[in-house]
């Protein structure tokens, strides 16, 4: 286990260590994902190392979620005052995101697919 | 009373919380409105108002489970990490469709908020909702959204996609597991991601992270620019 957490931290402390450096607008854990994403791929981490921390921690990953959801207390006063506009706004954006984002990767992909089998 | 202030005693009532939200989840299985998470937070809402305990005091417990979250993002490499082949192959599609999903979602959520009456501030809350919370919040601080607005609304459309997500996925007929997961991932961050690997296992957790990636970059570039563009003062 201090095998698993070392690598996970590390990576994410080098997440953290290009944000102090360059200032960029990007979460150190995004980086760290990346980072740790190409060491394995490079070989450099074996995955032996991280498998099993890493499906603890995606298992659970909703229950991390909850502290955060608990601050919708703090906000009572605006939820109440315009719930409506919220949740409608909330509801169909977040399914125009899914409908365009699916339908243009799979148009795209069909487009592609085609004129690669045309070409041969 | 002081003791329910107790931040080990808050902890160990978050975990009971989600055991017993599970527990339940189980027993209705099929239910899918039974979201442990959404419950578990109603639950403890419902708790903390009823004796009188502040956000602040709650947050002391809370951040030590909120600190897992990080490491649990990095840890979304290892997923990633075996799909890359696949990933390689669909680069342009891929690229692509998460381009048209970050300006949908930007532009229709802000245009929706004000048509059903929004105040402008609020709507300017609700810009980055798709995304993860940590960039959420930092855009939702630069362009003068109410910050813990956004982050309640983030872990709120993080829920809705893991409730309904597979669900608008077939109403939109995607029919490909990896165009579905990817647009999960995209419009609902890791909340979706989670009911994603959940549900379709490491295939649709990879393509869902790398939704979730992708738009969370996007959306930290871009909406400066369209808020600007859509004449915000930003």
């Amino acid at each position: 286990m201090i095998v698993q957490c070392s690598v996970i931290f590390a990576f994410l402390a080098m997440g953290e260590l290009i944000v102090w450096l360059t200032g960029a607008p990007v979460p150190s854990s995004i980086i760290g994902m990346l980072l740790l994403a190409m060491s394995l791929k490079a070989g450099w981490v074996r995955e032996q190392w991280v498998d099993r921390i890493a499906d603890f921690l995606l298992k659970n990953l909703g229950f991390f979620f909850v502290p955060a959801g608990v601050g919708l207390m703090n906000c009572l006063g605006i939820l109440r005052a315009q719930w409506l506009p919220i949740v409608m706004a909330t509801v169909i954006s977040t399914f125009l995101i899914i409908a365009t984002t699916g339908r243009v990767h799979e148009i795209v992909r069909h487009y592609l697919s085609r004129n690669r089998s045309t070409k041969s | 009373m002081e003791f329910l202030e107790n931040r080990f005693f808050l902890i160990a009532l978050t975990f009971l919380c989600y055991l017993g939200a599970q527990r339940l989840q189980r027993r209705f299985g099929g239910i899918s409105l039974m979201s442990p998470i959404l419950l578990s937070i109603c639950a403890l809402i419902g708790f903390l108002i009823a004796a009188d305990i502040d956000y602040t005091t709650y947050r002391e417990g809370g951040e030590f489970i909120e600190f897992w979250l990080k490491p649990a993002v990095v840890a979304l490499g290892v997923p990633l990490y075996r799909q890359l082949g696949k990933i390689r192959r669909q680069m342009l599609p891929i690229l692509l469709a998460e381009l048209a999903g970050c300006v949908v979602g930007l532009v229709s959520v802000v245009v929706l908020a004000e048509l059903f009456g929004a105040s402008r501030e609020v709507a300017i809350s609700l810009a980055p909702k798709a995304v993860t919370t940590p960039i959420a919040i930092e855009i939702s601080e630069s362009t003068g959204g109410i910050v813990p607005l956004t982050a309640a609304v983030v872990v709120c459309t993080g829920i809705f996609g893991s409730i309904a997500g597979f669900k608008l996925v077939s109403l939109s007929r995607v029919k490909s597991p990896i165009a579905g997961s990817l647009s999960i991932g995209t419009a609902s961050h890791a909340v979706g991601t989670a009911a994603a690997l959940e549900r379709g296992g490491e295939r649709y957790g990879a393509f869902s992270s790398l939704g979730l990636t992708l738009n969370g970059l996007l959306t930290a570039i871009l909406s400066p620019y369209i808020l600007s563009l859509m004449g915000y003062t930003v």
